[in-house]
C-alpha cells in the first residue's frame, strides 16, 4: 500500500504547479509595481504572539519545542507581519508595505476547496488610516484578481464595527448581543431575528436590526439612509470616492458582512467569483492588533486564497470556452 | 466592463420526501412552473425551472458548495450539519415536527439507566443533535448511531431510549413508546450560499418578499 499523506493536504505535480507558479508570478508583479517588498516569516511561531490580541485563531496546530514551549504552526500571515513590524521595524518611516505568498495550516474539517495546508498571497499597509488607506489595499487587491486573470470576480466590502454600534444604540445588553452577534457570524438569520424578537424593542428599532444586515448591493444601497445607517452610509461613500472606476464597479457594499477574526476593526472585505462557492480571500482594516506588539499603527490587509483563485480561475476559463 | 450576470435564475435545491409537495406549493405560488418535477419520480435535474431535487440531508451539500445557489430543507438538518457554511435566510413554518427523546411506557428508563449505572444508551438518526442534547443537560449518554427504523432500538434492547425526529406520534405509539422530553421544534428553512447571497442579492431577495406574501395570505 502506498504511503498515505494527512487528510487536507497535497502533492503538486508540475502541470499545475507551473500554473500556480504562474498566476502568483502575475500577482506578485501587481503587489511590485505598487510598492509592496515581499516578506516571509516562520511557520512555527510560539503561541503567545498569536493569543496576545485575544484568543489564537480557532483550529490552530500546536506542537511543543525542548524546552516545553508551545509552538503553533501560523494560521494567517497578517499576526506574524505585525510581530515582525514590532521586532524589525520600530522606527522606520510610514507607511509600511508587505506583501507574502505562504502557506498557512488549519485544522478544517477537509471538505471541498477546505486544505490543513494552504496557499495565501496577501499584502500588508501598515501606518495608512482611514478610507485611503482602505481604497489603496483594496485598489491591490482588485487588480491582483484582474491580473489574475478572473473577470467576474466582485469584492464586498463591509464594516465589522457598523452592527455592534447598532446595538449599542439600540442599548442592546451585552449577554443578548453577544448571541446576536454569533448568529449573525454564522450566517443565521432566522437566528438573529429569533434573538432580536427576544429583545421587545420598538417595532422600527427591530426592523433596523432584521434589514440592516440583508442590505447588500452596488452604490446605490447607500441611498437615502436615515438614522444610525446613516454613518456607516458616509463612512462607505466615502470609500467609494477614493476608488477607482475599475475597482468601484466590483464593489458589493454589504452592511451584513463580518469576519468571524476577532482583530479587524473596522472595513471588512470579501472576494466572490460566481465559479466558486466559497470567497477567494478577505481582509480588512486592524487599527489595534499592531499595538500589541509595540507599534500602535492603523493597518489594513487582505490574503487570497491561491488554490481557490486557481480553481475559479480554471472554471471561468471552462465557461468561456 | 464588469463581465457579471445578476439575470442568471436562481439554482434551487429541493427536498424529496416530507417536505417535497410543500416545497413545490411553495415554489409555485411563487411563480415556478413545478408540474415537471411533480410528474417525474426519477429525474434529478431539471433545467428549464432551475430545480434539482434530491434528499433532504445532502441539501446543505450542494447549497454549501454552491452547486445549488439556494435551498430548502429541515432544521433538523441544518442542527445535525451545524459546521456547513450557508446562510439560513428564513423559516417557513410547514413541515413542522418535534426532535424528542422517547422510550418505552412504563418506568423511565433514561433516569433508571442514570440513576443506577451512570450513564444512558440512545439511539439516533442525529449522533450530533443528541450528544449536543445530553451534554447541554449535564448527563453522560452513549449515542448509537442508526440509520433507519430507530423505533426498534428500544424494543430490541440496543438502546435505553431513542432521539428522534416526530411529526404526529404516531409510530412512537404503535411501537409502546413515549414522549420523555422535547429538544427543539423543526421547520423547514430557505438556506442560500454565501457567495451567492451576495453575487445573486437581488434575485434572492425578490424570491424571499414573493415568498414573505405567500406565508402571510
Amino acid at each position: 500500500m502506498a504511503d498515505r499523506i494527512p487528510s487536507g493536504t497535497r502533492d503538486v505535480l508540475p502541470d499545475e504547479m507551473r500554473e500556480l507558479r504562474d498566476l502568483t508570478e502575475r500577482m506578485r508583479a501587481v503587489f511590485d509595481r505598487a510598492g509592496y517588498g515581499e516578506v516571509y516569516t516562520p511557520a512555527l511561531e510560539y503561541e503567545r504572539t498569536f493569543t496576545r490580541d485575544g484568543a489564537a485563531p480557532k483550529g490552530s496546530y500546536r506542537l511543543f519545542d525542548e524546552a516545553g514551549e508551545v509552538l503553533v504552526l501560523r494560521a494567517d500571515m497578517t499576526v506574524p507581519i505585525a510581530r515582525l513590524v514590532g521586532n524589525r521595524y520600530a522606527s522606520a518611516e510610514l507607511p509600511l508595505r508587505f506583501c507574502y505568498f505562504a502557506h498557512a495550516y488549519r485544522n478544517v474539517r477537509p471538505k471541498r476547496g477546505q486544505s490543513r495546508e494552504f496557499l495565501q498571497a496577501g499584502v500588508e499597509l501598515i501606518g495608512a488610516p482611514g478610507a485611503q488607506g482602505t481604497a489603496e489595499a483594496l485598489t491591490v487587491l482588485s487588480d491582483a484578481l484582474e491580473a489574475a486573470g478572473l473577470r467576474r470576480f466582485r469584492i464586498g466590502v463591509g464594516d465589522q464595527a457598523l452592527y455592534p454600534a447598532l446595538l449599542d444604540q439600540l442599548g442592546v445588553e451585552a449577554e443578548a448581543r453577544e448571541l446576536i452577534l454569533t448568529e449573525l457570524v454564522a450566517g443565521d438569520f432566522v437566528g438573529v431575528q429569533r434573538e432580536v424578537h427576544r429583545l421587545n424593542l420598538h417595532g422600527a428599532e427591530a426592523e433596523l436590526l432584521l434589514t440592516a444586515p440583508r442590505r447588500r448591493g452596488g452604490a446605490e444601497i447607500l441611498n437615502g439612509l436615515t438614522g444610525p445607517l446613516a454613518h456607516a452610509g458616509m463612512g462607505m461613500r466615502a470609500l467609494l470616492e477614493l476608488l477607482p472606476e475599475r475597482v468601484a464597479e466590483r464593489v458589493i457594499f454589504d452592511f451584513g458582512l463580518v469576519r468571524e477574526i476577532g482583530y479587524y476593526t473596522g472595513a471588512v472585505f470579501e472576494v466572490y467569483d460566481p465559479a466558486h462557492g466559497l470567497p477567494l480571500g478577505s481582509g480588512g482594516r486592524y487599527d489595534h492588533l499592531l499595538g500589541g506588539f509595540g507599534r500602535d499603527l492603523p493597518a489594513v490587509g487582505f490574503g487570497l486564497e491561491v488554490e481557490r483563485v486557481h480553481v475559479a480561475l480554471a472554471a471561468e476559463e471552462r465557461e468561456r470556452g | 466592463m464588469v463581465e457579471f450576470d445578476q439575470s442568471a435564475p436562481l439554482r434551487i435545491a429541493v427536498p424529496r420526501g416530507a417536505l417535497f409537495t410543500e416545497t413545490l406549493d411553495l415554489l409555485e405560488s411563487v411563480g415556478l412552473n413545478t408540474r415537471e418535477v411533480r410528474e417525474n419520480d426519477r429525474k434529478l435535474l431539471f433545467r428549464d425551472v432551475g430545480i434539482i431535487t434530491m434528499r433532504p440531508s445532502d441539501v446543505p451539500t450542494y447549497v454549501e458548495a454552491g452547486a445549488a445557489d439556494i435551498g430548502i430543507t429541515g432544521k433538523d438538518v441544518l442542527m445535525e450539519q451545524a459546521e456547513r457554511d450557508v446562510h439560513e435566510i428564513a423559516d417557513l413554518g410547514y413541515g413542522r415536527c418535534t426532535m424528542i427523546v422517547a422510550s418505552e411506557a412504563g418506568t423511565d428508563s433514561v433516569a433508571d439507566a442514570l440513576r443506577r449505572l451512570g450513564i444512558v444508551k440512545i439511539a439516533t438518526k442525529y449522533p450530533k443533535i443528541a450528544t449536543q442534547h445530553f451534554l447541554a443537560t449535564g448527563r453522560q449518554a452513549e449515542i448509537v448511531e442508526v440509520k433507519g427504523s430507530v423505533e426498534l432500538a428500544p424494543l430490541a434492547g440496543l438502546a435505553d431510549a431513542i432521539v428522534d425526529l416526530t411529526a404526529t406520534g404516531t409510530t412512537l405509539r404503535e411501537n409502546n413508546l413515549v414522549i420523555r422530553e422535547q429538544i427543539v421544534v423543526c421547520t423547514a428553512r430557505l438556506i442560500a450560499n454565501p457567495v451567492a447571497d451576495r453575487l445573486k442579492a437581488s434575485a434572492i431577495d425578490a424570491l424571499l418578499s414573493k415568498i414573505a406574501q405567500t406565508v402571510e395570505s
